[in-house]
Order: structure tokens, then sequence, then C-alpha cells
């Protein structure tokens, strides 16, 4: 590992500059920060692949299952897959979906932070830790009875009934959070409301809600997200085609028609991910740093 | 919600009134609530029951047993701790959340926080985003992305053909390494962020300290940085331990749980026994008994986050 960092910027003959991090302060520092360079390139090359043979084959008009530049490049994989039945019912359900789920669960869990966070109630602590042990628990492992249940109620089949599970099963998680983001704000305007005779609800709308909007839309973002990637809970409570979600059509493409077209199969990925990945980056910029959404998560 | 004006004056009220008032004023106070706990108990709590009571019976996904299960206590579980494929299945899970949670994504996610540090900026810009989005994707996408790495004539034997070795099928022949490489992929970008806020809020003075001291770098990062950093590393392990044994997706598109039920985890398998093969009553004693695995580890989860709740 030789220290060669060639410093474009400076012209020769420049007096050198005072140096600005510690880092580049002497050559065993220089020396490990090309090696944690080199290493970290390597693990993202490592990281970047499968996720290239998504991007290139979606373009390919031969596209196989593995990583190759494309024989030629075409748009045809987008244009085939652009009709209501293979592509824009399945987005319209994953919309409804996870719009529904959201706007439930932001509700829900604005409604239920309130209380939990301004009142000293006896059983806030016990709900507290039960909302924690709800965050836990592997759903997947729960889809079995959830499908029993779901026959019993009649709800199989129905995308009302998969939203309502689905916001049960992302509001512990959006309670908690909900409720760590109305702790940071003071209660000292809500009091002042208070005198002038404002009821705790007027309050909780006309002042909490506007204060803590970021937290709500990261808290909505999250729950959206979570629902627009869920495959398992649609796949087992939706079956006919006309309410299932594109997480679910996708499935399909892959399994029962025969021989797979990975063209189509990723050009479908890419339209299906695009949304997600645009509201990840509007939580960054709505909470300023990339680590948002882990933040957010450990309270 | 009329006369919520109650709860005006009253937040920290030493509540000298009557008992009766008090209980009034407690149930108006926690009516928001009110919604949360109806749905958490119609859809969450209810299957949970159900969960329990439905692991005694013999329900089935058709005929006369679907419609009118019987009552046969605990005849599920002493079939299904009699059965070896459900062992299997359990060490399966264990393997797959030792390998790909506690060791994987715990291990490469510290790495990369480490590495971020000293990194150039933009490698780390770019490198960064690359791991987090292979964690933002729908979870389908990602095991797509892997299945056709990991498939015979997908990329990784074309790499390996370059550099003149023999590929094989991985999905086939080592199904279990296949998903456990897929999950570390899929959630490493976790790891990596809870650690790298960890990391940050680490004062640099104590490790400067320690340096000029003559501490090498490796006694620097265990006997300093790891004890100041513990409980991250406390909530994350439990974190991704969880969410590992709830990994459905990913195992169910890459093998389905195969060959045979060679890479069936708990919840694999309860889909296919209560699916494929219409035992609902086995699937839910394995859905339970899964259930109770994720529960314990909650409860350790929970003794650890205890400040924060109080």
């Amino acid at each position: 590992m030789t220290a060669v960092t060639p410093d474009v910027t400076r012209a020769p003959g420049d007096a050198p500059r005072p140096l600005r991090t510690g880092a580049l302060a002497s050559p065993r520092a220089r020396n490990s920060k090309i090696a944690s360079s080199l290493i970290l390139l390597l693990i993202g090359v490592a990281f970047v692949i499968p996720l290239g043979w998504i991007l290139l084959a979606a373009f390919d008009s031969a596209a196989t299952v593995s990583v190759k530049l494309p024989t030629s490049v075409t748009l045809d994989n987008f244009t085939e897959i652009m009709n209501v039945d293979t592509t824009f019912r399945p987005l319209w359900n994953s919309f409804l979906l996870s719009m529904g789920t959201a706007v439930i669960t932001v509700i829900c869990s604005v409604l239920a932070a309130y209380p939990l966070s301004r009142y000293q109630m006896r059983w806030r602590k016990p709900f507290m830790y039960g909302i924690l042990f709800g965050t836990c628990l592997p759903i997947t492992a729960m889809m079995v009875p959830v499908y029993a249940l779901f026959v019993a109620f009649g709800l199989l089949d129905s995308l009302w009934g998969t939203v309502l599970f689905l916001a049960a099963t992302s509001l512990p998680m959006a309670i908690w959070m909900t409720k760590n983001f109305m702790d940071s704000i003071p209660i000292s305007l809500e009091e002042a409301a208070w005198v002038d005779g404002a009821s705790a609800m007027t309050a909780l709308w006309r002042i909490v809600v506007p204060l803590m909007r970021p937290g709500i839309a990261v808290v909505f973002i999250f729950v959206f997200t979570q629902a627009w990637g869920n495959f398992f809970v649609p796949f087992v409570l939706l079956f006919s085609e006309n309410s299932q979600p594109a997480a679910v059509a996708i499935f399909s493409f892959f399994g029962t028609y025969g021989t797979v077209s990975y063209g189509r199969l990723a050009a479908f990925s890419i339209l299906y991910s695009v949304p997600v990945l645009f509201l990840y980056l509007l939580v960054q910029r709505l909470s300023g740093s990339s680590f948002a959404m882990a933040g957010a998560v450990k309270g | 919600m009329t006369s919520l004006a109650l709860d005006g004056r009253g937040r920290r009220d030493p509540g000298r009134s009557p008992g009766s008032r008090r209980v009034a004023q407690a149930l108006l106070r926690s009516s928001p609530l009110l919604p949360a706990v109806v749905l958490l108990v119609l859809f969450l709590a209810g299957p949970i029951v159900y969960s329990l009571y439905g692991s005694l019976t013999n329900a089935s996904l058709t005929g006369p047993r679907a419609a009118d299960p019987e009552f046969i206590g605990l005849q599920n579980y002493e079939q299904l701790f009699a059965n070896p494929q459900f062992w299997k299945s359990v060490v399966l899970t264990l393997v797959f959340v030792i390998a790909s949670a506690l060791i994987g994504q715990n291990l490469l996610g510290m790495g990369l926080a480490l590495l971020m540090k000293t990194a150039h900026g933009p490698v780390r810009a770019v490198v960064s985003t690359i791991v987090v989005v292979s964690w933002v994707l729908p979870e389908i996408v990602a095991a797509f992305a892997l299945y056709a790495f990991f498939a015979s004539d997908g990329t990784l034997n074309i790499m390996l053909g370059w550099l003149g070795i023999e590929g094989q099928a991985w999905l086939v022949v080592t199904p279990m390494l296949a998903v456990i490489v897929a999950n570390v992929w899929r959630g490493t970008a976790f790891s990596m962020m809870v650690y790298s806020a960890a990391l940050a809020e680490v004062p640099p003075e104590i490790s400067e300290a320690a340096e000029i001291d003559g501490a090498s770098g490796w006694q620097r990062f265990t006997r300093i940085t790891l004890p100041m950093i513990r409980r991250s590393i406390s909530t994350n392990l439990m974190l991704t331990t969880l969410q590992t044994l709830g990994v459905f997706t990913l195992i169910w598109v890459m093998t389905a749980g195969g060959p045979g039920v060679e890479s069936s985890t708990l919840p694999v398998l309860a889909y296919q026994e209560a699916f494929k093969f219409a035992q609902v009553g086995y699937g839910t004693a394995i859905a339970t008994v899964t259930l109770v695995l994720g529960g314990l580890f909650a409860i350790v989860y929970i003794k650890a986050l205890k400040p924060e709740v109080d």
C-alpha cells in the first residue's frame, strides 16, 4: 500500500496549505484512509452486483438471469408491461393498500400518542411495554392463524380487511415513534391554549400536530413503505387478481407462466421500487440525516 | 368526546378528588387510545389468542374439518415434537438467525461503520447509498435480485468461471448458505446505520488520550469504543434477530424452503404445512412455537430498553 494520493488541487510550488483534518496528518493515517476506501469499494462492488442485474436486465432485449451488458439496449421490456392488467392495476392496488394502511395508522397513533405523551396514567407504562412487545412480534409467523381468523370473519380477499390488519401490525412501531416525536414538543404551548379554554383535542390538532408535521411525515412514510413492500400478508390474504398488489403480481411473473421473462421482471421491479426509493429520500430530507429510519426505530 | 375540558389543568394534578371522579377522568383522558386499542385487540391480539386455540384443533384448509374443527388438545404439539422435520427446521432457523443476523449483519455492519469513519468522502457516500438501497428496496425485488445472483447460470457462477472455478447450483446444493448470504446483503444496512450513529456519538477525546498513552488501534476499539456503544450493540443484536426470525419472502422466492425442506425455517415450514399440506391446525402449532420464540427474544429486548419506557 504505497501512499499515492496526488493532490491534484494544488499547483506545484504552492506553499503547503494548513492541514484541515487530522486524517491527513501522517503518512500512516493517510495509508489507512486509502486502505479503508479500497476495502469499502470492494464491499460496495459486492453489494452493487445484484442491483446491477435489475438495472441492466430491464433494458436488455434478451435478458438472462446473469449480469451482462445488454445485447441491445431497448425500452421494450417497459413498453410491454405498460398495460392495466400487468402493471397499472397492481400498482394502484399497492397504492390503495399502502395509503389506507398509512392513513389509518397515523391517525390512530397520533390520537394514541397524545395521552401517552401528555398524561401520567397508571397504565401508561404497561401499555408502552405492550407496544414495545408488539413491535417485536414476528408477524410472518402469525400468518397461518391470521388466515384462519380471516376465514372466520369472512374477510378473505378483502382489501379493507388486509388494510386493517396491516394497520394493526404497524401500529406498535408507529405509536412508539409518534410518542417519541410528541415528547419532544414542549407542553407549555398547550398549557397556554388550555388556559384560553381549548380542549385537549383542540390543542392536539391546532398546536401539537402542526408542530410535529415532519415527525408525522416520517411515521407516515415509514408505514407506507412497509405496506408497499409487504409481500407475505397480501400473498396469504388476497387472491383474486383484481385486488392483488404489485408485490404479489410480480411473484406471478416469476412463478406461474412457465419460462420467466427476466427483462420484464426487472422492468416491473424498477417501476415498483422507484416510489419507495423516492420516499426514502424524502424522509432523509425531512429528518436531515440518512440515519432517520434507524434513529426513529431506535426511539 | 364532549367534555375533554376536564383534561385542561390536569396534568400534574395530585388528584385529591374522590376515587370515582378520578376513574372517570382517567377513562376520559385515555379515550383517544381507543381506535388504536380496538385495532390492536382485533387484528394483533386476536390472531395470537386464536393461534393458541387453533393449535389445539384439527382445523384443515378444506373439507369438513375446515368448517367445523374439533378440539384435539395437545395432539398437534405431540405430533410436532415427534417430527424430525420440525426439529430440523428449528435448527435451520437458529443457524439462519445466528449466521446471518448475529454474525453476518452485525459484524459487516460494524465493519462498514468503522470503514466509513476513515474512508474518503465520495467513496463513503457511494458505498453507503448502495448498501442502503439494497435495504430500502421492496423485499421481493431484493429476493429476485439475489435469486438471479445465485441461480445456476447466474452472476456468481459466471464470475467464478472467470476465475476458472467450477460453479455449482448454489440454491440446490447449499440453499442455506445462499439464503444466509442473501439476508446479510439485504439487512446489513440497518446495522451499519445503527453503528454509524453510535460511533458518531463516541467523543474522540478519550480515544485520543488512549492513543497518546500508547494504546493500539485494536485496544482502543475493544477497550473504549465497544464498551461505550454497548447499548446500541445489544439493541441492534435483538432487533436484527427478531427481523431475521420473521424472514419469509427472501427464502420463499429463492428456494421455497427447498430442495425438500433443506431451507425451511419456521415461518416457511408453518406456511408449507398450512397451505401446501392443508394442515391449518398443525401449521398454527408451528406458528405458536415461533411466536413464543419471538416473544422470549422480545422480553430480553424489552429488559434492555427498560430505561426508555420509564
